[in-house]
Parts: C-alpha cells; sequence; structure tokens
C-alpha cells in the first residue's frame, strides 16, 4: 500500500484530472440499471440532494443547543435520544436507535466505527473521510488520547475517555461540554457553537470569542 | 470474518488527518455511487448486514488500499451480480445485453424521503428473558467465522461489564448470510483500556462495544 493510496482524500486528487476509470465505470452502471428500469435517475438526483443540502450536522447542532438551553429537553435526550430528536424533525436511516452520551469535567466520550463507518446520518450527515479511515478506525479504540491530539486537542490526564464502538444498529450522538460565557444565549445563538467534531467526540464546542 | 475491516487496535496507519471544509462529496462518481448503493437496496432485496458483507468480503490489501465509496461500488456489484441483476459485460458496455429480471418494486422520486425517514429499525420483539443484566461480568467469546460478524478482534477473549441492556435485535451474523433475522439480546458491553490493551493500554480508557447474547459468556 503506497502512502497516496492510505488516505481517501489523496486517492481523490487523481481522479479529479481526468474521467477516471471508476468515474466511467459508475456512469455505464447508472446507465444499465436505468435502462433495465432498476433505477429512476429522479430519485438518485433526490438522494444526493438530501446528504448535500439537508441532512448535516447543522441537525444534531440543534439537538446539542436545546438540550443545553432546556433542562427538560437534555433529561429527555438522555433518557430516549431517538424519541427527543425525533421531536425535531430528525429521524430514520441510520438513527433509528439513537442514544445520546453527555461530556462532563470527569468524562470525554468519542464515537468510532471500527467495523465499517456507521454514523448516525440524520443528526449528522454523511461521515467525513477521516472518520471512515483506517487511522481513525484503528486508533480511537487503543489510543484516543493520541487521535485527540491528532486535532488538536488535549484532555487532562485523570479524565476518563469513553469510547463507543458502534458495532450494532445504535448510533452516538456526543453532547458537548457548553462553553462558558454562553448563560442567556438563544438555542440558535449556541447552535453555532456546536461543530461536528464535537458531536464525534474529536473536538470542544467553539468557545464565545471563536465566533468573533 | 477476521478482515480489513476489522481495524480496532492496529497499527501502522498513520495519523488522521483532517479535511478542513471538507465536502460531503469528492467526486461527481462518489455521488453517483452513493445514490445507486441506497435506491438498489428497494429493487435488490438485500439487508444492511449483506452490504456489508459484500463490502469486507476481499483480501485486506485490497480492502485497504480502496477509497471508500470504491468500496461501497464494489460491494453494489457483488450484491448485484449474486442475484443475475447485472452482469459485467453490461458494465463494461454500459449497455443492457441480459434479460431484465423482474424485481418487486424500485425506489420513486416520491418514496424517497418516506423510505429514509422511515430508515430500518432492528429491534424485535421477544418471548425471551435476557441472560444478562447491567453490572454482569461478561467475557467476549473467542470466537473466528469466515463469515460476518460484529464483534471486533481486539475485544474477543476480553473481560467486560454489561453497561447497558439495549434490546431485542436483528442478529448480523445470521441476517448476512441469508438465514434470517434471528434476533438476540443486544447490550452494550464496557472494557478497561488496560484489560483490552495490556500494559500498553491506557487505564483512564474504557471502551464498549454493542454486543449480541451469542458474542457473550458469564465471566467466572
Amino acid at each position: 500500500m503506497t502512502h497516496d493510496h492510505s488516505h481517501d482524500h489523496h486517492h481523490h486528487d487523481h481522479d479529479h484530472s481526468e474521467l477516471s476509470e471508476t468515474q466511467l465505470r459508475v456512469r455505464a452502471l447508472e446507465t444499465v440499471l436505468t435502462e433495465k428500469g432498476y433505477v429512476d435517475p429522479a430519485s438518485l438526483d433526490l438522494l444526493i440532494e438530501t446528504y448535500e443540502t439537508k441532512v448535516g450536522p447543522r441537525n444534531g447542532a440543534q439537538v446539542v443547543a436545546k438540550a443545553w438551553a432546556d433542562p427538560a429537553y437534555r433529561a429527555r435526550l438522555l433518557a430516549d435520544a431517538t424519541a427527543a430528536i425525533g421531536e425535531l424533525g430528525y429521524a430514520g436511516r441510520q438513527g433509528e436507535h439513537i442514544v445520546a452520551v453527555e461530556n462532563t469535567l470527569k468524562v470525554h466520550n468519542m464515537v468510532v466505527c471500527t467495523l465499517c463507518s456507521c454514523y448516525p446520518w440524520p443528526v449528522l450527515g454523511l461521515p467525513p473521510v477521516w472518520y471512515k479511515s483506517a487511522p481513525y478506525r484503528s486508533r480511537a479504540v487503543s489510543d484516543p488520547r493520541g487521535v485527540l491530539a491528532d486535532f488538536g486537542f488535549s484532555l487532562p490526564k485523570d479524565t476518563e475517555i469513553r469510547v463507543w464502538d458502534s458495532t450494532a444498529e445504535i448510533r452516538y450522538l456526543v453532547i458537548p461540554m457548553r462553553p462558558e460565557g454562553t448563560e442567556g444565549w438563544s438555542e440558535e445563538k449556541l447552535a453555532e457553537l456546536v461543530t461536528r467534531d464535537s458531536m464525534i467526540g474529536t473536538g470542544f464546542a467553539k468557545r464565545p470569542e471563536d465566533l468573533k | 470474518m477476521n478482515g480489513g475491516q476489522d481495524l480496532g487496535g492496529t497499527h501502522g496507519h498513520g495519523p488522521v488527518e483532517p479535511e478542513p471544509n471538507e465536502p460531503v462529496f469528492h467526486a461527481e462518481w462518489e455521488k453517483r455511487a452513493f445514490a445507486l448503493t441506497l435506491a438498489m437496496a428497494m429493487p435488490g432485496g438485500w439487508n444492511i448486514d449483506m452490504s456489508r458483507f459484500a463490502r469486507e468480503n476481499r483480501p485486506p490489501q485490497q480492502y485497504l488500499s480502496m477509497s471508500y465509496y470504491e468500496i461501497w461500488l464494489a460491494g453494489l456489484e457483488v450484491l448485484m451480480k449474486e442475484r443475475g441483476l447485472v452482469a459485467d459485460d453490461e458494465i463494461v458496455s454500459g449497455h443492457p445485453l441480459r434479460l431484465v429480471k423482474p424485481v418487486k418494486r424500485i425506489l420513486s422520486p416520491g418514496d424517497v424521503l418516506k423510505v429514509l425517514h422511515r430508515g430500518g429499525p432492528t429491534e424485535r420483539d421477544t418471548d425471551t428473558k435476557p441472560a444478562f443484566k447491567a453490572g454482569d461480568r461478561v467475557r467476549a467469546k473467542n470466537i473466528n467465522p469466515l463469515t460476518h460478524t460484529r464483534l471486533p478482534r481486539y475485544v474477543r477473549g476480553h473481560l467486560g461489564v454489561i453497561d447497558r441492556v439495549i434490546g431485542c435485535q436483528v442478529f448480523p451474523d445470521s441476517n448476512a448470510s441469508g438465514k434470517g433475522e434471528d434476533p438476540h439480546w443486544l447490550y452494550t458491553v464496557r472494557f478497561d483500556g488496560d484489560e483490552l490493551f495490556g500494559p500498553d493500554g491506557d487505564p483512564t480508557v474504557k471502551v464498549s462495544v454493542d454486543a449480541w447474547e451469542p458474542y457473550l459468556e458469564k465471566a467466572a
């Protein structure tokens, strides 16, 4: 395995320059399946549009912001995340059974899928390349502090790190710690602090000064 | 299977490389491969565990050198060819060359959002009682099936604690091979970092997997 092929985004750099073999193969496959009547290209367009523009980490940010602002919602989210997230209209594929796990000063949660790429689609969208890559999937369980360091973060030595390997159909959403100095903020404004990575556990929420 | 997909605790893959402002897809063909995979599940009739096995069931060196959507595409082709929906000569030529095999239904544009919103819940009713309760000490069995399983190698043989009884859920080991859903009780099982990785592990780390009852035995 050459270094260039060990990371997806490097790999794709080759594909941009010309019509790659893979690009031609996918195009041919779509033509065959369409002509055979197995797929409707309009359905494909709608699937792509949905995950490019509608289903993404802004959904999860809204869930987290609401949990920060509304103690009753936070309690419902921790008790039954699938239902609480459903209250905001987010549900379905790859989020049929969601569990929310809350970061505290004592425990930091991190989510991985060592066996493939399981990820809570309705709240976070499709996973980034690094989440699906061998470096993350191999080390998140054995060296989560090292993984955090790759993201430029560190935790106190006595903080417990709890890693959730998504080996079944349960999908995990991390509720990051609410940053200081955000008392009285609206849910909308709080949501701006919630990053995708903070909901995977490979980052923290932004601080108020980061928004400036 | 002990394949290239079972990556937990393996070494040598280098650092994690986050990509700032990463787009959802990195090439036009990725979008189409993604959408084709989702759309073909309905006429194809396969389940998610069959899809996962079709992706991982290849030589590790191949699995590790393919990009994510290349693996998806290869898995989709396997599933379709197994069912006679498409053949290699058709993919190469870009034209249907063989009889169209009838399918029950296809994914219509009007159904896309409904189907996504419904998803595929895997919880099932049962008359059985769970063998374990929260707090029980269990050992992950040392199993090495050639077929699909969701018990990663890095926990096999290790001692853990039942964190939570999740419910009765479709059993991938059976579902992936077309032997039916065979639902079993599913648990979140928590392991200490140094139990999993010995003195090279991090004692401040706890790792959990979600494991079906057949993966577990009562610890002495």
